[in-house]
């Protein structure tokens, strides 16, 4: 493969080595890692006597506006992007912020029960959150939240393993030291978080935000319990809603799915070197 | 760690109990409340509709005899083993693949791997569905090259869970290959000199140097993926059909999906909170078992 070609002749090849094959294979992954996204956009962009060509159809067609105007038939898509851009966005800002504060809290101030009060948030991460569902449905109409998006959101407000990540992060990269040179200087508690605390574990707070994000982007069952009227369907409810529709017309479904996931790789675009150290560093200190 | 057991100020502490508060508030209500609420449901013949009556331990005796509790256990099992073992092991080689050194363009293969992660899962189920159609699927066309003819994926329960584990390890292996790297990176690297020098060829230095190096990691995520694996909705609920039963023989019904079923089309909540409560106790026991396995295999000989 031409992509050896530079490699550094003076070093031996030893068996952990890039080599030709290293690069082969890896291309191999990535193509089956991308294959499916073509796939959508064949798929979407054909009408349905394509899809059903035999051998397949790989290529693109013209029908793109036309698959998407069905998928706006049934239901208000924009509204689904929309409702989903909103609950996401304020779920990842609020587990920030409180993850942030309380992470803190748990690694630089000093209260009593504070020992207690952490073991109980690393204990409660290994509880499967949909055991709660049916109370929770039953709080919701209890608190005439049942199709309204709050009954989304509230929920998400926190995370168990934000307050874990952000308490190990502070504890790691902030000394005693610097929070005890700040006190000596008059600042309070609130001050410190904001001028010492946040500006140092900005970068890990971001990428926790960004797992925020994508959690709630693509949180599924309750949303679908939750959500009844169209025009407060979350995009994943959406395409459900779309499958159930056009069960045997592939081009309205992958429509939609192109529609929800344009503006992910989109995002992806913007922040994969983020998210890549992201989830790197999160695998050294969990 | 600071001990000093000096006098600690009020405002401290107000702050100390002000900066967790929100969170508990909000996880107390929303996340343990109807935790422990489910437990108690679990108890009694639950009308959503206002009949409670207890019933003691009826509903477990019931479900036990109930066979499609036991079909979605199987399902549950079967997609967990499928979606899980092959998807950690190609993480692992592909993180090796990544970890190759002087590896020319680092940073577009991570990224790259990573892609299928950050994408709508309903929305992939869709695409699966697609790639995996019986007689326009482009899974089936690259079979036939191969002698294999019209699979139906979605008409018996193996072939329609490996159809599930195609697409969990798909979005999964990147994510997981890149944990491993970070892993494999901490490994110190006079390890692999002194086991160069004595002779260690490419797989026995990965067997003797690097599982034994990332042992915790793979507890890890072989922890999380079961408890995500245990509780898969989504992909199974797509592919299934439109319904909440799972397929025409079930074959798609899993745990969440069978509790989701019996609570919302079938209206049984004490029941369906009695399948949470057993698959809790499941899942407990599976990521306890998980992790003496991982364990005891990730030991390095000495």
């Amino acid at each position: 493969m031409a992509l050896t070609f530079g490699r550094r002749a003076k070093q031996a090849k030893t068996s952990g080595d890039a080599r030709g094959f290293t690069y082969f294979a890896l291309a191999i992954f990535v193509f089956v890692c991308i294959f499916p996204f073509y796939w959508m956009f064949v798929v979407a962009s054909n009408d349905s006597s394509v899809i059903s060509a035999y051998p397949p159809h790989v290529m693109p067609g013209p029908n793109l506006m036309t698959t998407i105007n069905s998928v706006f038939k049934v239901v208000p898509f924009h509204k689904a992007l929309l409702n989903s851009l909103l609950i996401s966005t304020i779920v990842a800002a609020s587990q920030v912020f409180f993850s942030t504060l309380a992470g803190y809290a748990f690694s630089k101030l000093r209260f009593a029960g504070k020992r207690l009060m952490f073991g109980f948030i690393l204990f409660t991460m290994m509880i499967p959150g949909q055991l709660g569902i049916v109370p929770l449905y039953l709080l919701m109409s209890k608190l005439h939240w049942v199709d309204s998006l709050q009954a989304v959101i509230v929920p998400g407000l926190v995370s168990a393993f934000g307050v874990f990540w952000m308490r190990q992060t502070i504890t790691g990269e902030i000394p005693d030291e610097l929070i005890q040179a700040a006190r000596m200087d008059g600042a309070g508690v609130w001050r410190i978080y904001r001028s010492i605390v946040m500006p140092i574990i900005k970068p890990t707070a971001l990428v926790l935000g960004l797992f925020s994000f994508l959690a709630s982007w693509n949180d599924f069952i309750w949303p679908l319990l939750v959500l009844n009227s169209p025009e407060h369907f979350t995009v994943q409810v959406a395409i459900k809603q779309l499958r159930a529709a056009y069960f045997i017309d592939y081009a309205a479904q992958m429509g939609g799915s192109f529609l929800a996931t344009i503006p992910l790789l989109i995002l992806f675009v913007l922040v994969a070197r983020r998210l890549v150290s992201g989830v790197m560093e999160g695998a050294v200190k969990g | 760690m600071r001990r000093n057991k000096g006098i600690v100020p009020t405002s401290e502490r107000a702050f100390g109990y002000g900066f967790v508060s929100p969170f508990f508030l909000i996880f107390l209500t929303f996340g343990l409340f109807p935790i422990l609420y489910s437990i108690y449901i679990a108890f009694f013949n639950w009308d959503p509709l206002g009949l409670h009556t207890f019933v003691g331990m009826q509903n477990f005796q019931n479900l036990l005899q109930d066979d499609r509790f036991w079909i979605a256990l199987r399902n549950t099992l079967s997609l967990w083993v499928l979606s899980t073992l092959p998807q950690l092991f190609m993480a692992l080689g592909l993180a090796s693949l990544l970890n190759r050194r002087g590896l020319k363009f680092a940073g577009f293969w991570r990224a790259a791997v990573l892609v299928p992660n950050v994408t709508s899962v309903v929305a992939v189920a869709v695409i699966f569905g697609s790639l995996f159609g019986r007689d326009f699927g482009i899974v089936n066309w690259l079979l036939h090259f191969f002698g294999i003819h019209a699979i139906d994926w979605t008409g018996s329960p193996l072939s329609s869970h490996l159809q599930i584990a195609a697409m969990v390890a798909w979005r999964w292996t990147g994510y997981n290959a890149l944990i491993y790297l970070a892993a494999m990176q901490a490994i110190p690297k006079d390890r692999y000199e002194s086991a160069e020098v004595d002779g260690a060829n490419a797989w026995q230095q990965f067997r003797y140097v690097t599982v034994p190096g990332i042992r915790n990691t793979l507890i890890f995520t072989v922890t999380v993926s079961t408890i995500y694996g245990l509780q898969i909705f989504a992909e199974p609920l797509i592919l299934g059909g439109v319904s909440y039963s799972g397929g025409d023989s079930r074959q798609y019904s899993t745990l969440s999906l069978f509790l989701f079923e019996q609570a919302f089309s079938e209206f049984r909540f004490g029941y369906a909170a009695a399948v949470g409560v057993v698959s809790l106790f499941i899942i407990a026991g599976f990521s306890f078992l998980n992790s003496a396995i991982t364990r005891r295999l990730a030991q390095g000989e000495e």
